[in-house]
């Protein structure tokens, strides 16, 4: 049985480039802070993948900090900005929102509508309500239904209030267009195992002239804002891995992710796939079966070699349903019994044919059994 | 004699990642790349498995559990995590943290960071061969003291503190002991029951492992409480939130597993080594001082004093050796050492020092080439001055 990925939103399988570049930094272990041949020559490859990372978002070097991550770039963007007030989306990742649940100061989150997207009136009535220095936090797109808020009309009301506006583009960057300087926001954090990168290294980038207060005290690092000696194969590798990801590939990966929902909603006319008619990004689908729990589903799918999840990686080991799906105002009963099928570079027309096959044969099993297996009744 | 050059002698900035290590990272690149946190397929389960391998080897490495171990992205994020964590975690009655003029910058930062939100710091002295002096520890404790954080072996000097006395001593306070283990582990054995700490930091790319990952020990029993830097997923029992990278973790398991076997061995070799380039240099020369002290320390580690020669002409002229004048995270920076400052070496002899890492790849052909280079270099500078 050929096993079938289809969690690239967790992570995606890094690039042959990459692991090439990865493995060269490896064997190559010059500390990027000596000052000898041997750091020099490894200060050199982190500039190199700062100028790329940099082309890529079109951003400037100085204006990117390297972390360890996606989590840790929020982290630091949200409690670094300096901001009293915390505005979030309720549908952020979870390293948006327990950093909200933690916030000391005053805080809101910010609903969305039905399409998954933030509500603009709502936003724009919490700015009105207080006059604190007010930090907003939206991401780009969201992990588990794809959606794609709109930034540009959040950074006109977040101006009009005199806000930040942090951005989490970590399931954008790769995926769709995602330029920094046109979204005139004032910080975004990456991640580079989602685009192909190598897992262990993101960036928060952070409009020139604003000032950050690091998370991670010590040496000089990342022009004092984030110490520690740099990761350097996983920053080397996060370089090229920019390089190659052009949102254009997603092009043909949303004309499968569009024949799978077809198909689904064709075989299944009771299924939902979550916000379909949205701006979505091309290779997310979320999808409901209607009556069958979503581990039950993920469990009989892997059983069938298909790698899905049920909704983000960190807490698919968790039996809490989705909040991003809640938030939407989706049910109980029909929010846990959703899966999320993300696509990749790799993923071809085959695989998706094993999936909806694999798909179909449980629902047509719980349609004839009559299993009434719900997460939540 | 067949040694190559350029010569890496700069084991304390960063090591060479062990061949071995790098083949028991590459699959978890290629066909076991996924999410160790996807419960819900194979593909997370295999890098969980590898995560949880290597959570065991790290864990051994120190007497530890393995559910003690949280993973971080270096030992600067673990240090960072022990103080800032402890000191928030038990803030309510205890607002008072002590630490070492000496430790390494990202502890004096962490430390430092913590005043700005009302908590109160000591940085102990220690005498000029580099050691703490436990009567002063036994001092500086307050009521009010919730943590004391002190390296094993110093990044700069090579020195050792006395962990298992000042473990004894914090115990007896019910005061929690945090060590900086991070130049120490793999090198010396560091039991964190036999020290008696509560938390010890580790990095991988010290020890012939991968940069980006590290560990912070946490003892469960008495347990020692944290409060979390980074917020999110709730990985790492919630201590430290983020994707964990299942090549850089399962490297990190196997540069331990590789040093932990090897150590018994390799450490005599390697001190002897520096015995060795220490004596030679001391033999030729005039006015050559090893910093801190000469018995309580890690060989493998000399920070040297060249009177009358500037070292960063020395470093110059020394091109074909990898060393630096010390920590790496200030080089660049042309502000004198703080821990030579700290066991008082004379101004002058702080711009003549350098620091000379021996590891796991120097041989005695290495070392014999670098003494005849830095001797001739020390007599050509001196010459040029007179």
């Amino acid at each position: 049985m050929k096993r079938v990925y289809l969690d690239h939103n967790a992570t995606t399988q890094p690039r042959p480039e990459v692991i090439a570049a990865v493995a060269d930094a490896l064997t190559h272990h010059g500390n990027p802070s000596s000052v000898h041949a041997d750091g020099r020559r490894a200060k050199h490859r982190v500039d190199a993948a700062r100028q790329a990372l940099a082309r890529a978002v079109n951003a400037k070097p100085q204006e990117i900090i390297f972390t360890s991550g996606g989590t840790e770039a929020n982290n630091l963007a949200l409690k670094g900005l300096g901001r009293r007030r915390l505005l979030w989306g309720a549908t952020e990742h979870d390293s948006v929102r327990a950093v909200a649940a933690a916030w000391d100061g005053p805080k809101a989150e910010i609903p969305v509508g039905p399409d998954g997207r933030i509500v603009l009136d709502d936003l724009a009535a919490l700015l009105a309500q207080s006059d604190e220095p007010t930090l907003i936090a939206v991401m780009l797109a969201n992990n588990e239904t794809g959606v794609v808020h709109p930034i540009s009309d959040i950074v006109t009301i977040a101006k009009d209030h005199g806000a930040l506006l942090h951005v989490d583009a970590v399931q954008a960057l790769g995926k769709i267009p995602v330029d920094f300087r046109a979204l005139d926001i004032d910080s975004m954090s990456v991640s580079a195992h989602k685009l192909g990168g190598p897992p262990g290294v993101g960036a928060l980038i952070v409009r020139e002239g604003k000032t950050i207060a690091s998370l991670v005290s010590g040496g000089g690092q990342e022009m004092r804002r984030r110490a520690g000696t740099e990761n350097l194969p996983g920053i080397a590798g996060f370089g090229v891995a920019v390089d190659l990801a052009t949102p254009t590939d997603f092009t043909a990966i949303a004309v499968l992710r569009d024949q799978l929902e077809a198909k689904i909603t064709e075989v299944a006319p009771d299924a939902v796939i979550v916000a379909r008619d949205a701006d979505r990004l091309p290779n997310t689908s979320a999808i409901v079966m209607p009556g069958v729990a979503s581990h039950t589903q993920v469990m009989a799918l892997d059983l069938a070699g298909v790698a899905i999840s049920a909704g983000s990686a960190c807490s698919s080991g968790k039996v809490a349903q989705s909040h991003v799906l809640t938030a939407m105002g989706i049910g109980d009963d029909l929010a846990g019994c959703a899966i999320r099928v993300s696509l990749g570079r790799q993923t071809t027309a085959d695989d998706v044919a094993q999936f909806v096959a694999a798909w179909f044969a449980l629902y047509q099993k719980t349609r004839d059994q009559k299993i009434g297996t719900r997460a939540v009744s | 004699m067949t040694v190559k050059t350029p010569l890496y002698l700069d084991y304390q900035a960063t090591t060479p990642l062990d061949p071995r290590v790098l083949e028991v990272m590459m699959p978890y690149l290629t066909e076991k790349f996924g999410n160790p946190h996807s419960a819900s397929h194979r593909f997370g389960w295999e890098a969980d498995a590898g995560v949880d391998v290597a959570r065991a080897q790290v864990a051994a490495l120190i007497g530890a559990a393995p559910d003690e171990i949280v993973f971080t992205s270096g030992a600067t994020e673990a240090n960072n995590l022990a103080i800032q964590g402890t000191a928030f975690a038990y803030a309510r009655d205890k607002r008072h943290v002590i630490t070492v003029a000496t430790e390494h910058k990202c502890v004096m930062q962490s430390v430092l960071a913590l005043e700005q939100f009302g908590f109160v710091t000591t940085f102990l002295p220690v005498g000029s061969d580099g050691v703490l002096d436990l009567d002063q520890l036994r001092d500086a404790i307050r009521d009010d003291t919730s943590l004391v954080s002190v390296m094993a072996v110093n990044n700069e000097i090579g020195v050792t503190q006395p962990l298992y006395a000042i473990g004894q001593i914090l115990r007896e306070r019910g005061v929690k002991f945090h060590v900086d283990a991070a130049q120490a582990a793999g090198k010396i054995p560091m039991m964190v029951d036999d020290i008696g700490c509560d938390l010890m930091s580790i990095s991988a790319h010290k020890l012939y492992g991968p940069k980006g990952v590290g560990a912070l020990y946490v003892r469960k029993s008495p347990k020692a409480a944290l409060l979390p830097m980074m917020h999110g997923g709730g990985q790492e029992r919630g201590l430290r939130s983020g994707t964990l990278a299942p090549a850089l973790v399962a490297g990190f398991g196997a540069a331990v597993k590789i040093t932990q076997a090897s150590m018994a061995e390799e450490t005599p070799r390697i001190e002897a080594l520096g015995r060795r380039l220490l004596q030679q240099l001391q033999n030729s020369l005039s006015g050559v001082t090893l910093n801190g002290s000469a018995d309580q320390r890690y060989y493998g580690n000399l920070n040297i004093s060249f009177a009358g020669v500037d070292g960063d002409l020395l470093i110059a002229d020394l091109r074909d050796l990898a060393i630096s004048s010390g920590a790496a995270c200030a080089s660049g920076s042309n502000e004198p050492s703080y821990v030579l400052q700290a066991i008082a070496v004379p101004r002058g002899l702080i711009k003549s020092s350098l620091r000379i890492g021996v590891g796991r790849f120097t041989t005695e052909d290495d070392i014999d080439y670098a003494a005849q280079k830095i001797i001739s270099a020390v007599l050509k500078l001196r010459e040029t001055v007179s």
